[in-house]
């Protein structure tokens, strides 16, 4: 197995997932780069602990009155099919819901669910589903959308913030898109608003919302819409929404920034260009878009960059996989993830419809201050399975090797983190001085010489470095 | 600099965020208007409960250490504050309340742009401290180093490491690592500065508990230990201007009686307890204190607490301020209402402006996007 083999895996499971072992990468480099690709775009079980066998022994994993975010984390910690948590998160932070309006767990799981079966398959068919989820209905007032008495929210958001972008429609536009969606509410409403007030608690022991279509509240005249006219009802609107060569641009380039970099160069358009390519002629499958960007030259090319910030979700998630330090299910996981809202990514509660900012706009010295601590201490704990499994790779090797060389074996073991040189440097700055305390030589170290916390320790500085931030 | 500028130095904000939603009309108890009790048969403070401060309108239990205050034309109570088209969302109406922005969605919070003027070359990373965990919008502002405090006593990186040589090690490549990190590119640089800049407030902020000393014994609760905090580093003298905290959940649905109770004997606790102890460090004519939340609720109760209403109510607290009553006590009268919620009469962006001209010497116009017309909230 040679070293770019290695780093190009490792790329692929930082970006498509949330980052893997050394380990666990040469077991998938026993295949090709090609076939865990199409594994990880046509996920199979994707052995987690199903949702009732944890609520049986545990309730929600939430501590309290909980959104049922502990939940979907647990799910993103424990299972095999990385990429379907991260397309899920993808689409939460796309058509961000927050709970807070809707108080209600259940169904914000539910579209949570809905997210993840659609996720790979046709845009037009998750635009559908999204549009007649009860949690965005209530979100975004949809069930008071009624004809003769309009309300614009979800017409406008679905063309501005889901599908296509400012700039690719006018307010006429909003107001027909907004028209056809009238009639499409949530069943039996005014019971389930006041079950939702009356109790915050047991998120998961009430019955989940409904969608319901009420024809007589549907505006039945005729629209225009994008320049056709016709009668259009919900799903004749996102017939033509997915067709906009906008709405197409605006997937691809979302989806780009989120799994692959931040900013979009003369390269990085190209690159969206071909998922277009790939939008229009699978029939609007994301599984094609996503296909056409991983296996582009442009992002393997980037295997020993960091070009994108990592979102706290992603930075924890991935932190916990390698520590294993939640293996059962337990409300302990409830602390890491207030983590990630420290960190400015509360799960299942977005700021805003706008979603979450991301890029650079992820780091101030507070969520900095957050993110350093939590990883540092994650990779310190030798106690933690996954960190002791890591440690006890080095046992039983009896062979003195460099600074240099032990600071790259833990850089690779903890996923192939690319490091700049001069961090490097530090780190063999502190190597040195340590070698000194304990009396070693740090130009050839004796493996079996080191305390484990000294490894531990390193594992901590590598994941607290601006590098390790970004993916 | 002129001298002006140094005298603006030494004033001091303390914001104190009700989050979740304060019950406006069980704070500021109306205990001489029938519709009051008549909009709440199941959520209302009975008249002998209520401390007057008219014979129309009175404080709610525990907030004695206030009215101690008000009786000193300390306290000015801002009536019927609000925005236009009032968002009973939590998430929404915070957000506006924190970018000063009803319209639309900002990302710069007023009090980060208020920390970007008072220290234009942003020398001091200590110059706003949140004590709370991840930064509130409000302070957020491109570039501006604000340091977030959970707990002041283990506050920095990675405090948790017990092995003092160990920690300054990890402290030490810490810091060359992200001073090493730029010059690559501009999202290094940023990386590297904003690990410096916590690193920086971290150092400064750690001593503070070491250095104060207090015959104030506050209660063990959040926000008493959050303004005990917030003492510790005003007293550390850090140039800490901008101090914000928040309590709660005020968001009332159900419970209420019992919870507003509590929330408010913390506060009230806090609050005079806090201003004892500027007293005693003789801060509180430098000293202000603004309590607010993101709305108020509804008129009418639901049966066991009230759900999300708009019109709410202010304080701001301290020596230097020109105790009183601003804005109006908004009718309960039915057309009155608005969409059943007491009505707001003044825009919240009037007491930010007064605060930031009146108190801070700033322009507040580019701070609170646009001009507003002020209170004469202080001496």
């Amino acid at each position: 197995m040679s070293k770019p083999e290695i780093e190009l895996m490792a790329h692929l499971i930082r970006n498509a997932g949330f980052g893997e072992t050394e380990p666990e990468l040469l077991a998938r480099c026993k295949n090709s780069y090609t076939d865990n690709l199409e594994f990880l775009l046509n996920p199979g079980d994707p052995e987690v602990m199903p949702q009732d066998i944890i609520l049986r022994m545990n309730g929600s994993l939430d501590e309290g009155p909980g959104t049922g975010a502990s939940d979907w984390m647990y799910r993103m910690v424990t299972t095999k099919n990385p990429l379907e948590e991260k397309l899920t998160l993808f689409f939460h932070g796309l058509f961000a819901v927050a709970y807070s309006k809707g108080n209600q767990a259940r169904s914000q799981l539910n579209q949570i669910d809905t997210f993840r079966r659609f996720a790979f398959g046709s845009f037009k068919d998750l635009l559908l589903e999204l549009s007649k989820d009860p949690a965005m209905i209530f979100w975004l007032d949809n069930n008071e959308n009624v004809s003769g008495n309009v309300n614009e929210n979800y017409g406008r958001e679905l063309l501005e913030l889901f599908a296509m972008g400012v700039g690719n429609y006018n307010e006429e536009d909003v107001k027909e898109c907004s028209r056809a969606f009238t009639g499409w509410t949530i069943y039996n409403m005014e019971y389930m608003r006041v079950k939702a007030i009356k109790d915050s608690f047991s998120p998961f022991g009430r019955i989940a919302w409904h969608f319901e279509y009420r024809d007589h509240e549907h505006d039945h005249g005729e629209k225009t819409f994008l320049g056709e006219k016709g009668k259009f009802n919900g799903e004749d609107i996102i017939d033509i929404i997915v067709r906009q060569p906008a709405t197409a641009r605006f997937i691809c380039q979302r989806l780009f920034q989120f799994f692959a970099c931040d900013k979009v160069d003369l390269k990085g358009a190209d690159v969206i260009s071909e998922m277009v390519r790939n939008y229009y002629e699978s029939g609007y499958q994301i599984r094609s878009v996503m296909r056409a960007l991983f296996s582009s030259d442009y992002f393997k090319s980037l295997a020993t960059e960091n070009c994108r910030v990592r979102n706290p979700v992603e930075l924890v998630v991935g932190a916990l996989r390698i520590s294993e330090s939640i293996s059962t299910p337990s409300p302990a996981i409830t602390s890491k993830l207030d983590t990630t809202n420290f960190m400015g990514q509360g799960l299942l509660r977005p700021p805003s419809v706008e979603g979450w900012h991301e890029a650079e706009e992820w780091i101030d010295s507070g969520s900095l201050v957050e993110r350093v601590n939590f990883v540092a201490k994650e990779f310190r704990d030798s106690s933690q399975p996954g960190i002791k499994k890591l440690l006890d790779s080095f046992i039983g090797h009896n062979q003195n090797i460099s600074s240099q060389d032990l600071i790259d074996r833990c850089t690779s073991l903890i996923g192939y983190v690319n490091l700049e040189s001069k961090t490097k440097e530090s780190l063999l700055k502190h190597i040195e001085r340590k070698c000194i305390d304990l009396d070693l030589n740090s130009k050839q170290i004796d493996i079996s010489q080191l305390p484990q916390e000294f490894i531990a320790e390193l594992f901590s500085l590598i994941s607290i470095t601006p590098e390790y931030q970004m993916a | 600099m002129t001298l002006a500028k140094s005298r603006t130095k030494e004033k001091k904000l303390v914001i104190v965020q009700l989050s979740g939603g304060n019950d406006y009309l069980n704070t500021v108890v109306p205990y001489n208007n029938d519709l009051y009790y008549d909009f709440r048969p199941s959520v209302s403070i009975k008249p002998e409960d209520v401390i007057p401060i008219d014979s129309n309108i009175g404080f709610r239990t525990h907030m004695e250490p206030i009215k101690r205050l008000w009786d000193q034309g300390k306290v000015a109570i801002i009536h019927g504050i609000g925005y236009p088209n009032p968002n009973r969302s939590h998430f929404r109406s915070m957000d506006i309340w924190h970018t000063a922005l009803p319209e639309d969605i900002g990302t710069e919070g007023w009090l980060g742009r208020t920390v970007r003027d008072l220290d234009p070359t942003s020398e001091n990373p200590a110059k706003a401290v949140n004590f709370g965990r991840g930064l509130p919008r409000a302070l957020q502002c491109r570039g501006i180093p604000i340091a977030s405090v959970g707990d002041l006593s283990t506050y920095g990186i990675m405090t948790d490491i017990e092995d003092l040589k160990m920690r300054e090690y990890a402290l030490d490549s810490f810091s060359k690592m992200y001073g090493g990190i730029q010059g690559k590119d501009a999202v290094m640089d940023f990386l590297g500065q904003t690990g410096l800049d916590a690193l920086k407030g971290a150092d400064i902020l750690r001593k503070a508990p070491e250095l104060y000393s207090s015959t104030v014994e506050y209660a063990e609760n959040p926000i008493a230990n959050a303004l005990k905090s917030a003492a510790q580093v005003m007293f550390a003298d850090l140039g800490t201007q901008i101090y914000f905290t928040q309590h709660g959940s005020f968001d009332t649905h159900s419970g209420e009686i019992f919870k507003h109770d509590l929330l408010w004997s913390e506060v009230g606790g806090a609050v005079g307890d806090f201003y004892d102890d500027l007293v005693e460090h003789n801060r509180q004519s430098e000293t202000t204190i603004f309590i607010y939340s993101e709305f108020g609720r509804r008129i009418k109760d639901n049966g066991s607490g009230t759900d999300h209403g708009s019109g709410g109510v202010a304080f701001l607290i301290g020596d230097s301020v020109n105790g009183g009553h601003y804005g109006e006590f908004p009718s309960l009268e039915e057309d009155q209402q608005l969409e059943g919620d007491l009505h707001f009469n003044n825009d919240f962006r009037m007491t930010y402006t007064s605060i930031l001209e009146q108190w801070f010497d700033l322009d507040a116009a580019e701070i609170v996007n646009g001009r507003f017309e002020k209170f004469d909230l202080f001496k």
